[in-house]
């Protein structure tokens, strides 16, 4: 069990789990707590060396979290070399933040989970948050202590899903949320917009899914909004339930992980995987069925 | 990569290359942040209305950018927001390692010279796809210049 207690902010307690938030008022007051690790990651690498939240180490996606050669995470020996090179524990509390609203930040979580770490907590409203808000950031790289973090298998079965188990998944006519833009659902552009228009070679989405953009989830200060109005899209507009099997999909996982994280941490679904291969797999393959058009 | 490829780079692109090869791995991107703080602010007309400039399709941030061609000599400009320090960045080495050079000299430069600088593995390849993207696009608007 974690020694680093839970943020009491009111939001994050009517969440279906109340402690997978901090604000960053509670962040700023507990940045020397023992047991606590701060994470930055995100979409830019030298945002972290411009300057980030005071003690506070990276953990880089692409170049950290990839295989370097497939197009996969890296393995358990991987992980924990990473995590023991950083100074991160098994028993650690990690505290993730970043860039773009979290996308990578969340994905970064995603991964930890994967791995079954078990205290990853997102800072609400990430890197945005808490420049808006004039909080000290600094350069300064920590030196952190290595640690001998254990060799843990990586546990994709429960939160990911591969291409055979989405084809499954269609056939059966499962939950499926696509958090890309609309533009990107109908099939009129293969990104999102403003974002380059790069190697899908299909546009559209996959049989059966509910568009609901990751944008809907969060409020403009990057932060997460309220359980009533969470509540109100996944399962009253768009009739999810808690106990149902949920994949979400993006273009290449980002996205969709911070979705992932609001059914599974803030409203409490059992059953969120994420298809990490998403549209930049989908819209490229070989005879997979694609549906295009708003509904 | 063989000598005579890394031979084709233009001296400032080469003076970058070195840079990155003499610096230890774990200064790296230190050193990239000290060239994204070296991208120059935008001139007159352009620092007003960047609609001016191209937008480079392959950066996944905004980055704008146009090669200007005044007594046979090619100017790149370029701008991207703070919070895209890397983009910055590649804007920042293709400024400095193509102005000044003749507009034959920058059609010269090898497509894949991005790739050659020692970034890839440092900032993984899916980023470097807006460096070569601006680079083609530069040459591209340095041709267009000369041959109007």
């Amino acid at each position: 069990m974690s020694k680093v207690p839970f943020d009491p902010t009111p939001k994050f307690q009517e969440y279906a789990t109340p402690g997978a938030l901090v604000s960053t008022e509670w962040l700023a007051a507990n940045l020397n707590t023992p047991g606590l690790v701060v994470v930055e990651s995100d979409e830019d690498t030298l945002l972290y060396e411009t300057g980030h939240i005071p003690g506070s180490i990276k953990v880089d996606w692409h170049t950290d979290l990839n295989d370097p050669v497939t197009r996969d995470y890296v393995g358990p020996e991987g992980f924990a070399a990473l995590m023991s090179k950083k100074g991160v524990s098994r028993d650690t509390t990690v505290i993730l933040y970043g860039d773009k609203s979290n996308w990578w930040a969340a994905y970064a979580l995603w991964v930890f989970r994967l791995f079954g770490h078990a205290d990853v907590r997102l800072l609400d409203g990430g890197r945005q948050k808490w420049e808006a808000e004039g909080r000290e950031m600094t350069k300064e790289v920590p030196t952190r202590p290595a640690t001998q973090y254990p060799v843990s298998p990586r546990n994709d079965s429960e939160l990911r899903a591969y291409r055979e188990q989405v084809i499954e998944h269609v056939n059966a006519k499962g939950c499926m949320v696509d958090v890309r833009s609309p533009q990107e659902f109908s099939g009129e552009l293969t990104h999102m917009p403003d974002y380059p228009q790069e190697g899908t070679l299909r546009g559209g989405h996959i049989p059966g899914a509910k568009s609901v953009p990751w944008k809907r989830a969060a409020n403009d200060d990057g932060t997460f909004k309220g359980v009533a109005d969470l509540r109100a899209i996944y399962e009253g507009e768009k009739g999810l339930a808690t106990n149902d099997d949920v994949i979400a999909y993006c273009r290449i996982g980002e996205r969709s992980s911070h979705t992932w994280f609001v059914l599974t941490y803030l409203l409490g679904f059992k059953n969120v995987r994420n298809y990490d291969g998403s549209w930049s797999e989908w819209g490229n393959a070989v005879r997979l069925p694609i549906a295009v058009g708003a509904e | 990569m063989s000598d005579a490829t890394e031979a084709q780079l233009p001296p400032g692109l080469a003076a970058v290359a070195a840079d990155f090869a003499d610096t230890p791995r774990e200064m790296r991107l230190e050193l990239l942040l000290e060239y994204a703080d070296r991208l120059k602010p935008l001139p007159e007309p352009f620092a007003s209305q960047t609609d001016l400039m191209e937008r480079v399709e392959e950066c996944q941030s905004p980055l704008f950018a146009i090669a200007e061609v005044s007594d046979g000599r090619v100017h790149v400009h370029a701008t991207a927001p703070q919070e895209s320090p890397t983009t910055r960045a590649f804007a920042s080495i293709m400024q400095l390692g193509l102005s000044g050079l003749t507009p034959e000299q920058v059609l010269a430069v090898p497509a894949a010279a991005p790739l050659q600088l020692g970034l890839t593995e440092l900032v993984s390849p899916l980023r470097m796809r807006g460096a070569t993207g601006l680079l083609a696009r530069i040459q591209r608007q340095v041709r267009a210049a000369i041959s109007a």
